[in-house]
Parts: C-alpha cells; sequence; structure tokens
C-alpha cells in the first residue's frame, strides 16, 4: 500500500516535472480554495482560543482579558493587522506569538520558557496557537498596517531582509531560493513571491491558517519553522529574533495588502 | 470528551441556513501509525439537526467524510431566536450535542 | 477492521448507535434514528453499495445539481454539494467512485427541508462523484468527475 503511494507520487511529480503535460491553468485551485473558505476548520481552534482568552489560568490564574496587543489592554478587534509592532513595555519588537508569551507570564504567570522548549501543537505552545487563531479573526480582511517607523522595527526589518536571502544548510538554501522569483512550486504548490510587495501581502496575509493536508492549525511561527526545517539547517528557537525578524519583513514588504485571516491551506 | 461544534444558523426570507463544523478525527481504519500498527478506525455514523423538537436533518457519515467535519443545509422556516439542536455519535459510542440560537 | 466496533454494532442489532444509546437512557429517544448502514458503508462496488441503500439502477437525472471543484488541491478535504430540484427528494446519498468504501455520507431529507446539502469528503485520486436521489419513492443519479492531484511537502 505505502510502495503504491510512492510510486503514485513519483508517477504525479514526473508529470509536473514535463512542462508540457501539466499547465500552470491546469493547476488553478482558486475554485477549490474558495469552497473551503466557507467554513474553515480553523474556526474550531479560533473558539478554543476565545474560550482560552477568558479563562482564568496559571499561577496567577487570571484570564488574558487585560492583554495589551498594541492597541491597548484588552483590545483585540485589529491587533494583529499591525503586528509584529514595537512595545515599550518589553522594550523590543514581538509578533503576535511572543506579545502573547508576554501576557501569559505577566499576566498569568505562565513561564515563557514552557512555550519556548514545548513542541508544536502540544502543551502551553498549542494552546498559544489556538489564541492566534482568535486574536487573528478579528483582523480577517483589514488591511496588513506594520508601522516601520521605530528605529527598532528598521533593525528588524533590515535583519530579515538579511535573514531572507542568507544561504545556509545542506542544500545551501535561503528563503529566496523557494520564495525570490515569479512562478515557482514545489509539485503543484505555488510558492509566492515574497521579494514583491503582491505576494508578500498574500504570504503574509493567509498565514496562520489550517492545512486540510493533516488537519492541523499552523501559526506563522510553525510555518518558519518548516521553512527552515525544508532548508535543512538548524532549527530556529520559538519566537526568537530572527523569526520576528522575518514576519517583520514579510509583514513591513505586504503592507497595505489585504489580510485573510485564519488561511486555509492544502 | 469530544470538542464543541462550531453551529452557525441564519434566517432569511424564510429559510434558515445552518453550517456546521465537528471536531473529530475521522479517521479511517486503513491508515498506518509510525510503527506500522494499523490505527483503529474512529470516525461519526450518525447526525442529527433539530429545530425547535422537528428534526430538520439526519445523516450517516463513514469514514470517507473529511477530519474536522463541515456539513451545510437549508430549511424552510426558523426566526431569529429559534433553538437549534445538533448531535453526533461516532463509532466508538462518542456523543457530542450542541445548540445555538438562529440569527 | 476494528473488533470492537463491528462487536458494538452487532451488539447494537438493528438500533443503531443513536437506538443504543437511547437504550441506555444516555440521549433522548426522539433523537435515536434509523440504524447506521454498515452494509452500504462498507460495500467495495457501486452496485453493492446501490443495492445496500435500496437504489437498484437509479436512473440519470439532469435535476440534480453536483457542486464540487473540477480539481481538487488535495484529496483529504473535498467539497461537495448536492442540489436536487426533483419534486419530494426525501433522501441524498454522496458516492466516491475509487474510493475504498463508496458511500460517504447520506442524508435523509423530511419534509420542509430542501435539498441542499453541502459536505467534505476525502478522495484517495480523481474519480467521479456521484449523487443519488431518493424522490417520490424512486432513486435518481448524478456524476461529476473530480481531478485529485497528489500533495507532498511545502504549502
Amino acid at each position: 500500500m505505502r510502495q503504491k503511494t510512492i510510486a503514485a507520487v513519483l508517477g504525479a511529480a514526473s508529470v509536473l516535472a514535463t512542462a508540457t503535460a501539466v499547465t500552470a491553468q491546469d493547476l488553478n485551485f482558486d475554485e477549490y480554495r474558495q469552497m473551503l473558505a466557507d467554513g474553515n476548520p480553523a474556526e474550531l481552534f479560533e473558539m478554543e482560543g476565545e474560550e482560552l482568552w477568558r479563562t482564568a489560568r496559571g499561577p496567577k490564574n487570571a484570564t488574558l482579558e487585560q492583554c495589551d496587543l498594541g492597541l491597548g489592554p484588552g483590545v483585540v478587534e485589529g491587533a494583529a493587522a499591525q503586528m509584529p509592532r514595537y512595545f515599550a513595555d518589553t522594550g523590543k519588537v514581538q509578533d503576535l506569538e511572543s506579545r502573547l508569551m508576554t501576557c501569559m507570564e505577566t499576566l498569568q504567570g505562565i513561564p515563557s520558557a514552557e512555550v519556548i522548549n514545548g513542541k508544536f501543537r502540544q502543551g502551553e505552545r498549542g494552546k498559544i496557537a489556538s489564541l492566534v487563531a482568535y486574536v487573528v479573526t478579528h483582523s480577517n480582511g483589514k488591511p496588513i498596517a506594520v508601522d516601520l517607523s521605530h528605529p527598532k522595527m528598521k533593525e528588524m526589518y533590515a535583519m530579515g531582509e538579511k535573514a531572507f536571502f542568507y544561504r545556509a544548510g545542506a542544500m545551501d538554501f535561503s528563503c529566496a531560493s523557494c520564495h525570490g522569483e515569479d512562478g515557482k512550486r514545489i509539485r503543484a504548490t505555488s510558492l509566492p513571491n515574497i521579494t514583491t510587495a503582491k505576494c508578500a501581502a498574500e504570504g503574509w496575509g493567509s498565514w496562520p491558517a489550517y492545512r486540510v493536508s493533516n488537519s492541523q492549525f499552523w501559526t506563522m511561527q510553525h510555518r518558519l519553522w518548516d521553512c527552515f526545517r525544508q532548508q535543512r539547517t538548524a532549527e530556529p528557537i520559538f519566537a526568537s529574533d530572527v523569526t520576528i525578524a522575518l514576519s517583520v519583513f514579510m509583514a513591513g514588504k505586504g503592507n497595505g495588502g489585504q489580510a485573510v485571516w485564519p488561511g486555509v491551506k492544502r | 470528551m469530544a470538542s464543541p461544534m462550531r453551529i452557525r444558523a441564519a434566517s432569511k426570507d424564510g429559510v434558515t441556513e445552518v453550517r456546521v463544523l465537528m471536531s473529530h478525527p475521522m479517521e479511517t481504519g486503513q491508515r498506518k501509525d509510525s510503527s506500522g500498527n494499523p490505527i483503529p478506525a474512529h470516525h461519526i455514523t450518525e447526525l442529527s439537526a433539530k429545530h425547535n423538537d422537528k428534526v430538520v436533518l439526519s445523516a450517516q457519515f463513514g469514514p470517507s467524510v473529511s477530519t474536522n467535519p463541515y456539513l451545510a443545509f437549508k430549511f424552510k422556516g426558523g426566526a431569529s431566536g429559534d433553538k437549534l439542536v445538533v448531535s453526533w455519535v461516532d463509532n466508538k459510542g462518542e456523543s457530542r450535542t450542541d445548540e445555538v440560537q438562529v440569527s | 477492521m476494528n473488533n470492537q466496533r463491528r462487536d458494538a454494532l452487532k451488539a447494537g442489532g438493528g438500533l443503531g448507535v443513536f437506538g443504543l444509546l437511547a437504550a441506555a437512557g444516555l440521549i433522548k429517544p426522539e433523537m435515536a434514528l434509523a440504524a447506521w448502514n454498515k452494509s452500504a458503508f462498507d460495500a467495495k462496488s457501486m452496485d453493492a453499495a446501490l443495492a445496500a441503500i435500496g437504489a437498484g439502477k437509479p436512473a440519470d437525472s439532469a435535476d440534480i445539481q453536483i457542486t464540487a471543484p473540477d480539481i481538487a488541491e488535495n484529496g483529504a478535504v473535498v467539497p461537495v454539494g448536492v442540489v436536487s430540484n426533483l419534486p419530494k427528494t426525501e433522501y441524498v446519498a454522496i458516492m466516491i467512485e475509487k474510493n475504498p468504501s463508496m458511500l460517504a455520507a447520506s442524508f435523509e431529507i423530511p419534509e420542509g427541508t430542501m435539498a441542499d446539502v453541502q459536505t467534505r469528503v476525502k478522495m484517495g485520486q480523481t474519480s467521479d462523484v456521484f449523487a443519488v436521489v431518493k424522490a417520490d419513492g424512486k432513486f435518481y443519479v448524478a456524476k461529476k468527475e473530480v481531478k485529485v492531484t497528489l500533495g507532498g511537502c511545502g504549502g
């Protein structure tokens, strides 16, 4: 059975390798994606996240309702569209995941180390993913509006740009190897050219997302981690500067584009 | 304990449209885990939806229905504030019932 | 085959799981439905699946519309909708010809409910998707091909 599957996959790959056999038109999934957008199973994670936001938890037995995502304590509406951003209280540029970590630590007393040293989709890191689903839903349809004016944001943008083109690992790949030109794809999946404003917005504005292939909800931290893994390079530490810098670069490039959150992906 | 469903029911021009997302693995019984052992089938088998006290849809699912199943249907009648209840059971005898008010 | 399931179904006899739960007092009796149609869901050919739902050889009908993408990016989730314009539609079944078990889902449509249902199914490969409809006591069928591309890594 497994062998058969592999043979079928190889068969499909060889078909794609023949440029004339399958055209980009044949691989138009717009209709498919449109049909999935209504009733995105990410809503199940959003529900869980909303519940978590309002549930008193942790050593301090507090909710996250006073969490400041940049627009004031407890303001969720539109907050994700303006992230990552510089936060004066921590003196850092933070993306949504790392900001939620700060809120969980300061309000609830849940140590960030539990998230950083944890695993995707499990424990406190898994809970952050559900919270992300809840928060981004309240920026759905809004324009990406990341303020790059603070010196720390400029610094992170520059670092993100550098990281994007930095080649490393056994394959000597950078992010740009897959996402630096138009018309690239892995098998049937089109890869957005993130060096263009339009595609940066498309990429940034469609993650986090529910992945139908494994029925999982992935945050941008998870997505970036998997890009590093596919590059066969060192896996980044959760919410480390390089991941946030890449996010600032992508979001900043995509400024003005529309956030379609949460997304739904193959 | 199964996770809650997301049910949306909206009434417009005398027709209520219901959309349901269920949290369920819908395991087919045909897959193997990383050590090569078969993963037992685990899927929803039956589902019913009731508007106030009347059954407006009943369904049977097999393992071919996707993970985290989606279901949408429409019935005549239904007004804002009416009760809509959806229940499912699976092949292991687990069940879940959730209700919403029609909007 | 999952023995536990088989035993549970055997024990359930004609009651179905809802019936069992009702008998055990776990759910209210009015929620109990007809038995889960095991023979239809286990059927290994279209003919056997059609026979198991009592459809025999359904007549082709242009009054049944199947909404599904021409091509699906991932076979794990393929949206399928069925609308029947046949008067007195009382039952709709979705079958995937090339799946190990063809019958994916079936719906009882009581009076007052529109013959308009949507769900999402798994497809192992490119296949015809059939909508089998029972209207005014007779069975009808329509089909649509859905191409499935095999996914790998990425995305």
